[in-house]
């Protein structure tokens, strides 16, 4: 990264898909938005190396600091992605495939409405990770997220399916409004888990500062859950929303803690 | 102001029944004449089609619930942006467009009129300060009636003359159009948490019918003689079995006869048809009830419809029709906006996606179109989708090659999930016939501007009349090799004039025009029992003071067009 910008830097473009069948300078007149200027790629990065034929023989690795670099690997729908620092805000967002590896920490929004591949992340995420996009009800519907690190608030939400994978803590609201998919929190939670979920999973391994009052105690149950077997309570819930029904049954939302 | 003169272009015009003759068009002095001097600039439009601008008759397009759905919908913006770019403001929205995008896309199609369908009187101000903002095309805008508890109390005593009073009062404070009924007492019930589902249930309190209210209302329309017809959205809007309460609703136009100097023979306008031309108890056996709607308005001289196309997109549904948007959030689970508007009406939004896997969806698609096509007379029926009801207008190109062209309804019948439910549900399968550009200009021309009573200033190409034209990179002489082709071709027009200023050239925005603000201005004999009535309302129950009321002066309607009519004499 060289020039770095003064407002944050969008390059949607950094992406296999991008990126695919260009030469490395190609790649560099590939546009990016600062504010409201729109420059090139090469104003911001070296670029090194050619581009695979199609986004599925594709690998990008992003150096340096892009901590105010917003959009990397969006929309991406194959290929392989490496950021070795930490980004900004949408990394991987809209996402449809590949596999996208961020070694430092990724700021909100990342995987935003994610419909596949995998998004692993070292570090910290921020809010709305794997969430809906403002306004939408379609959240991740498939592909899988695992965040090493902490995650933020608001997680999931209106989240349709696919797994998060949580090895840290989390902020406040999991899985708000959330129609189905899993979510795995291996630290602690706070609260406000699974409001108005209508469909999902979400399984706690640390504690739960305050349980929403929408759920409601269904026994004890045994799983493995990523290797790990365990005994959790049940929950089923949220009991203040609408649920589907299968085979004649209600189908509620499930919470899982470890105890 | 410029000449030009359009040359060798297939021109149809159905109000001079001109049929694709090879003519030269003429415009001077923002009208269309009859030879122009040898300094007109030439627009060669051989092997094009030319047809004058084309007239909207119904849309959502400006005001506070358009702007509701904006706002709570940025989802709907999302990757449908486009940049300042030329002349053209930078603009967003996929269903509900900004004002600015709105015009450019209105104005690249070939529309050079449009009407914003559903204005609540308190918020006019709002909508004019968007038909202000929507560059090119001349707008106007139908305050609702249908709930307004003006009309209500003197309908219930047949007050055709306070009614009358009251209209030609609103119409000129707002600078309104036409009278606009939506579920007539329905959403006035709906403050009630009620309906009106047929056109005998009562109004709760007004102790009224929807059939007395809508025969009120076109009475009074007449005794006006307003430019338009009265424009109505029936009771029982989108519910398996409809069809019923719309033949009850057409029926009580049955006699009356249009009294007005515009030219129009309609007393009544229905609008959105497809949305009331359903057969069936519930959404398993729900069927098209499109032949017995199209057949009752065939028989019917003094009524005219518009289609409301389904086009298969995810939208955003807006009505005035209150406790129906209700009813639709309780079908799809999606966000639902609601607006009480004090005296005069309500309006709710929620999303929408007709998907062409879901068997219903694709029923309504197939509804839509059966309508035009089974209509006899095609100068009574519109080609709408009520936007953005049934799907955003920028889709106008796509319901036009449907219509156009079997082969490219049977592509869209065989990629339906539900097909044979399609066709076992609605009689789209067996119909061959495809809509000439006669019959198109007819619908979306001359019919439309008749209806309006503005037949005389738009929708046609005789000399005299507003230079507003449109050239279609469309040659009729050969056949149609893919019906993709009707689709591009009125998508972008190659040239659009309005009011004699080129507007668009290769598809592209290149002049911003005269835009105007059509309105009616009605002169009444004085009534001083309405006006105590209105001064009466605004102190007891009004949020705000009658001075506060009116859209007046240059900030609200910068450019206005005001048709005059003199009732004072009956």
């Amino acid at each position: 990264m060289k020039n770095p910008p003064a407002l944050y830097l969008e390059a949607d473009n950094v992406t296999p898909d991008g990126f695919a069948g260009k030469t490395a300078a190609q790649i560099t007149e590939l546009h990016v938005h600062e504010g409201n200027t729109t420059s090139t790629l090469g104003k911001y990065f070296e670029v090194s190396g050619n581009a695979g034929a199609t986004a599925a023989d594709t690998k990008i690795i992003v150096k340096g600091d892009v901590k105010k670099v917003k959009y990397l690997g969006m929309k991406m729908s194959a290929g392989e992605m490496v950021i070795e620092g930490s980004a900004d805000q949408y990394v991987g967002a809209w996402m449809t495939g590949g596999k996208l590896l961020a070694k430092g920490n990724v700021e909100a929004f990342a995987a935003t409405a994610m419909r596949g591949g995998e998004l692993i992340v070292e570090g910290n995420a921020g809010n709305y990770l794997g969430a809906a996009y403002r306004g939408d009800w379609r959240g991740m519907s498939s592909g899988k997220i695992l965040i090493k690190g902490n995650a933020g608030s608001d997680i999931g939400m209106y989240m349709t399916g696919g797994e998060i994978v949580v090895n840290g803590n989390v902020d406040v609201h999991v899985m708000t409004h959330a129609e189905g998919g899993k979510t795995i929190v291996k630290g602690n939670t706070k609260s406000k888990l699974g409001g108005q979920l209508v469909d999902g999973t979400i399984i706690v391994f640390g504690n739960i500062e305050t349980m929403m009052p929408g759920y409601k105690p269904n026994g004890e149950v045994e799983l493995e859950v990523d290797g790990v077997k365990a005994l959790f309570s049940h929950y089923i819930g949220d009991m203040g929303e609408r649920h589907k029904k299968r085979k004649g049954a209600i189908v509620y939302g499930n919470l899982y803690k470890k105890i | 102001m410029s000449e030009y003169i359009i040359k060798n272009g297939s021109v149809f015009d159905p109000v001079q029944g001109i049929k694709g003759d090879k003519k030269d068009i003429a415009i001077k002095d923002g009208k269309i004449a009859d030879k122009v001097s040898s300094a007109a600039k030439v627009i060669d439009a051989k092997g094009m089609t030319v047809m004058a601008g084309a007239v909207e008759i119904h849309a959502h397009i400006a005001g506070p619930k358009v702007n509701l759905g904006r706002i709570y919908r940025p989802e709907d913006k999302l990757f449908s942006c486009t940049p300042t770019r030329g002349m053209e403001r930078m603009g967003g929205g996929a269903s509900i467009p900004t004002t600015f995008k709105t015009g450019y896309e209105y104005a690249k199609m070939g529309y050079t009129t449009a009407m914003e369908a559903a204005m609540p009187p308190m918020f006019a101000k709002h909508v004019h300060e968007e038909i202000r903002d929507t560059p090119i095309i001349d707008e106007g805008a139908f305050p609702v009636f249908g709930n307004n508890w003006f009309v209500l109390e003197y309908l219930k005593n047949h007050e055709i003359e306070n009614t009358a009073a009251y209209i030609a009062w609103l119409l000129r404070v707002t600078k309104g159009y036409a009278v606009k009924v939506v579920n007539p007492g329905g959403t006035e019930a709906w403050a009630w948490g009620l309906n009106c589902l047929s056109v005998n249930d009562p109004v709760p309190y007004f102790d009224i019918t929807p059939a007395e209210i809508v025969k009120g209302l076109i009475e009074a329309n007449e005794y006006l003689g307003l430019p338009h017809s009265v424009h109505i959205h029936p009771n029982n809007l989108g519910n398996p079995g409809c069809y019923e309460t719309t033949l009850d609703t057409l029926k009580l136009a049955e006699g009356m006869k249009a009294k007005n100097k515009f030219g129009r023979e309609s007393v009544l306008h229905l609008t959105h048809t497809q949305f009331h031309s359903y057969g069936g108890t519930n959404w398993a056996d729900f069927e098209s009830k499109a032949k017995e709607v199209t057949d009752y308005v065939n028989k019917n001289k003094n009524i005219t419809i518009d289609t409301g196309n389904v086009t298969l997109d995810e939208t955003t549904t807006m009505t005035a029709d209150g406790p129906f948007e209700h009813h639709l959030t309780g079908l799809n689970n999606l966000k639902w906006a609601n607006v009480d508007v004090e005296l005069e009406t309500a309006a709710g939004v929620v999303p929408y996606i007709y998907s062409p896997n879901i068997s219903v969806c694709a029923i309504q698609w197939a509804i839509g179109l059966e309508i035009p096509l089974m209509i006899k007379d095609p100068m009574r029926c519109y080609i709408t989708t009520d936007h953005p009801n049934a799907g955003p207008f920028t889709r106008y190109p796509r319901v036009i090659k449907w219509l156009m062209s079997k082969k490219a309804r049977d592509t869209q019948i065989n990629a339906f999930k539900h097909k044979d439910k399609v066709l076992s549900q609605t009689s789209i399968g067996s119909i061959d016939k495809e809509l000439s550009l006669y019959e198109l200009a007819q619908m979306t021309r001359a019919g439309p501007a008749k209806c309006l009573g503005l037949a005389n200033m738009c929708g046609g190409l005789k000399p005299g009349m507003d230079a507003d034209v449109a050239v279609y990179n469309f040659n009729p002489d050969k056949p149609v090799a893919n019906p993709e082709d009707i689709e591009t071709a009125f998508s972008r027009c190659a040239h659009v004039f309005k009011s004699g200023v080129e507007v668009v050239k290769h598809g592209e925005i290149v002049g911003t025009g005269n835009k105007r603000t059509l309105w009616v201005n009605v002169k009444v004999n004085d009534n001083p029992q309405v006006m105590r009535d209105i001064n009466e309302k605004f102190i007891k129950y009004y949020s705000m003071t009658q001075a506060n009321y009116e859209a007046l002066g240059h900030h609200f309607v910068p450019n206005p067009y005001a048709l005059e009519v003199d009732a004072t004499h009956v």
